[in-house]
């Protein structure tokens, strides 16, 4: 059974300028164990799932679809049920370690928070836990009496890390949680979160716009484009041999070092995202296309089966049916 | 001095543009006020210690490395952003002036691109008045062909892919999107017809799709208008695509250097092999990765200053093959290990791999 399954969701921004439709019916399922990574360009609509799995969003947004936590309706929970749910059912980490993390509370009592308001365990119980969780992310457990400015912009991620795990949530939701940091510090806190995800069996949600480091910690990969997922299946396979013509433009701007494809000849994807409110008819990504035809104007794509375990919102996937170009 | 030739096997590299020579910047270090009553002082830090770059006419060298290493101060320097302690930075041929009014000249030939478009912009300036203000500050009343101010501001916005020029003339910068502001950022750049652009890490701001189309539009002015990039990035997969040279710096040092086909195959520094182990691949996290945090320029180790880290130490290779006191206690310089490939490391002595 699935961790995390979300089916048809909708999320409709409401704004003075009118709703902004940021997710335009997006399904998929996490299980035990497993980590799926969602990519795509800012304004895709990725980091508004997140928000719509943990309900972060303001009141007037409107949420439509199914979101299933363990068995849970999330969409339906009471307010009370909701704050009992975050954080021991699904946990986020975010971008900005640095700027989440209270600056004047130690990071020890900050983890024990956690702990303590899901009355976990009693506070003595919870300090044994908060050093034994900063272990386990690799920091030493004396740095429990540290403020955040004594710590490094790896070891603030290491600590929010710690804090996610501290009621022992399903799934974890990882919103770009190394983007802000240095190269190698950016490795090894992948190389924790993966571990960590493995030893523990828990279900992780990777959302990130850098698509080598989805390939790296995802089992399967899903990409968005304008509120919607165009391509998914599993994440070597979508990164190596893209069927969407977006994924291929995405893939393509990642440059593996010694292929000589890459060598002097940067590829990029011309023209902006497509504005959310006015979305292109058709295949919303026709007018950027390179392989645009004829019927990519007037067909919205559905998720067709791109080969074993594929599948791809486009024209060209095999499992497309057959479309008659109308006459001009 | 490297027959340019020679480099990298890459004919087009013309003469020196920039030579840049024992360049060394300290950042003064303070204590608070009853530490400094008491008599204690701060620690300097060396951001900079002794680089030596040469960037070619038409050439595309990058400045790699972790943040704190130094690239980003060295590339200050070289725009004459920075008083450099020690050292010599020379434009064609000529010694740069260390009085900031006589840099004037210079900057108009050196342009910089920062990471960040939003915050190299003014947001109450239009985009016509962010890309003539350049030529405005350094009275350039006429281009080289009589064009006229209004003229120059089209070309610049067309070259850098704003078409057609003057529909953004009244716009600012707001309205666009974060692709588009970094090609006014370049249109600003390009208007004073440079030799050189200074680019620190110049799409790791934008989205991955739109990286590509800024980076082809530099590569495009490489060959239409033979200016020299120096780009600063701590993205080897961008040297890749971009460079010609690639040096690798390491606390205030070049610890690498040489044609971007070898240092990015086959590194003879084990930093350098670390920065490649790091770069994300498909197929997982297990490989080994460099603990610990950048390290300190105010405390920079003795010997080699990569040995606190240096896998080679860590694993007991260093001393099995003799070498540990020396990676430990002596300093050392860039070795030539094969034409215009300079190396860092007693390994290559013994001509062992990292």
């Amino acid at each position: 059974m699935s961790v995390l399954s979300v089916r048809d969701l909708e999320v409709t921004y409401s704004t003075k300028g009118g709703d902004v439709p940021a997710v335009r019916g997006v399904s998929f399922d996490i299980g035990k164990g497993e980590v799926l990574g969602l990519a795509g360009e800012s304004g895709c609509g990725k980091s508004t799932i997140a928000g719509a799995i943990l309900r972060l969003h303001a009141a007037q947004t409107k949420i439509g679809g199914a979101i299933t936590l363990d068995g849970e309706d999330v969409l339906g929970l009471s307010p009370g049920k909701l704050r009992a749910t975050r954080w021991t059912g699904a946990s986020i980490v975010f971008q900005g370690a640095l700027h989440t993390l209270n600056p004047v509370q130690k990071v020890g009592d900050q983890i024990v928070e956690a702990i303590t308001v899901h009355h976990m365990a009693a506070d003595k119980e919870a300090y044994v836990r908060a050093g034994a969780l900063l272990e386990q992310v690799g920091l030493p457990p004396r740095r429990i009496d540290d403020y955040p400015h004594e710590l490094s912009g790896g070891q603030k991620q290491r600590v929010m890390i710690a804090m996610a795990l501290a009621c022992s949530p399903s799934l974890i939701i990882a919103d770009e949680p190394t983007t802000a940091l240095d190269v190698m510090v950016q490795a090894q806190v992948l190389k924790l979160l993966r571990s960590l995800q493995n030893d523990l069996g828990l279900a992780m949600l990777f959302i990130t716009h850098d698509l080598s480091v989805l390939v790296e910690v995802s089992d399967r990969l899903a990409i968005m484009y304008a509120g919607k997922i165009v391509e998914e299946g599993a994440a070597t396979e979508v990164f190596h041999t893209p069927v969407h013509p977006y994924t291929k433009a995405l893939a393509a701007a990642f440059p593996q070092i010694g292929d000589p494809r890459f060598r002097r000849h940067p590829s990029g994807l011309g023209g902006d995202p497509p504005d959310p409110q006015h979305i292109p008819s058709g295949c919303p990504f026709h007018p950027r296309c390179a392989e645009v035809t004829d019927v990519c104007p007037e067909i919205d794509p559905q998720l067709w089966e791109a080969g074993a375990g594929r599948r791809a919102a486009c024209v060209h996937a095999v499992g497309a049916p057959a479309f008659e170009a109308s006459q001009p | 001095m490297i027959d340019p030739a020679e480099v990298g096997g890459v004919p087009q590299i013309g003469p020196p543009v920039v030579e840049v020579d024992d360049l060394e910047v300290n950042f003064k270090g303070r204590v608070g006020f009853i530490a400094g009553l008491m008599g204690r002082k701060g620690y300097d830090a060396k951001a900079v210690d002794g680089v030596s770059l040469t960037l070619h006419e038409g050439e595309v060298l990058a400045l790699a490395g972790e943040s704190g290493c130094g690239k980003t101060t060295t590339a200050r320097a070289i725009m004459g952003l920075i008083v450099p302690e020690k050292g010599t930075i020379r434009f064609k041929g000529k010694v740069l002036p260390r009085a900031v009014g006589a840099l004037r000249p210079y900057r108009r030939q050196v342009q910089m691109v920062f990471q960040d478009p939003t915050a190299s912009l003014n947001p109450r300036q239009t985009i016509y008045e962010i890309v003539a203000e350049g030529l405005r500050i350094h009275n350039v009343n006429e281009g080289p062909n009589g064009e006229g101010e209004e003229q120059l501001v089209a070309q610049a916005l067309s070259r850098a892919g704003l078409r057609p020029p003057e529909r953004f003339y009244l716009l600012y910068p707001h309205e666009l999107s974060g692709g588009q502001r970094q090609r006014v950022v370049i249109a600003g750049a390009l208007v004073l017809d440079p030799s050189v652009i200074v680019a620190d890490e110049p799409v790791s701001n934008l989205d991955a799709s739109v990286r590509g189309e800024i980076l082809a539009l530099l590569m495009k002015f490489l060959e239409e208008l033979r200016i020299s990039i120096l780009i600063v990035t701590h993205d080897l997969g961008l040297a890749w695509t971009v460079a010609d040279r690639v040096a690798v710096m390491y606390l205030g040092r070049v610890v690498e250097i040489g044609p971007a086909e070898e240092v990015l195959q086959r590194p003879k520094h084990p930093y350098t092999k670390a920065l490649l182990n790091v770069v994300p691949k498909a197929g997982g996290t297990e490989r080994p990765i460099l603990q610990g945090e950048p390290p300190d320029p105010t405390r920079i180790p003795a010997g080699c200053r990569f040995h606190p880290r240096c896998p080679v130490v860590a694993t007991g290779r260093a001393e099995r093959l003799g070498i540990l006191g020396r990676c430990t206690g002596e300093d050392l310089a860039l070795d030539q290990i094969a034409p215009g490939h300079d190396v860092a490391c007693y390994l290559t002595e013994l001509g062992e791999e990292p």
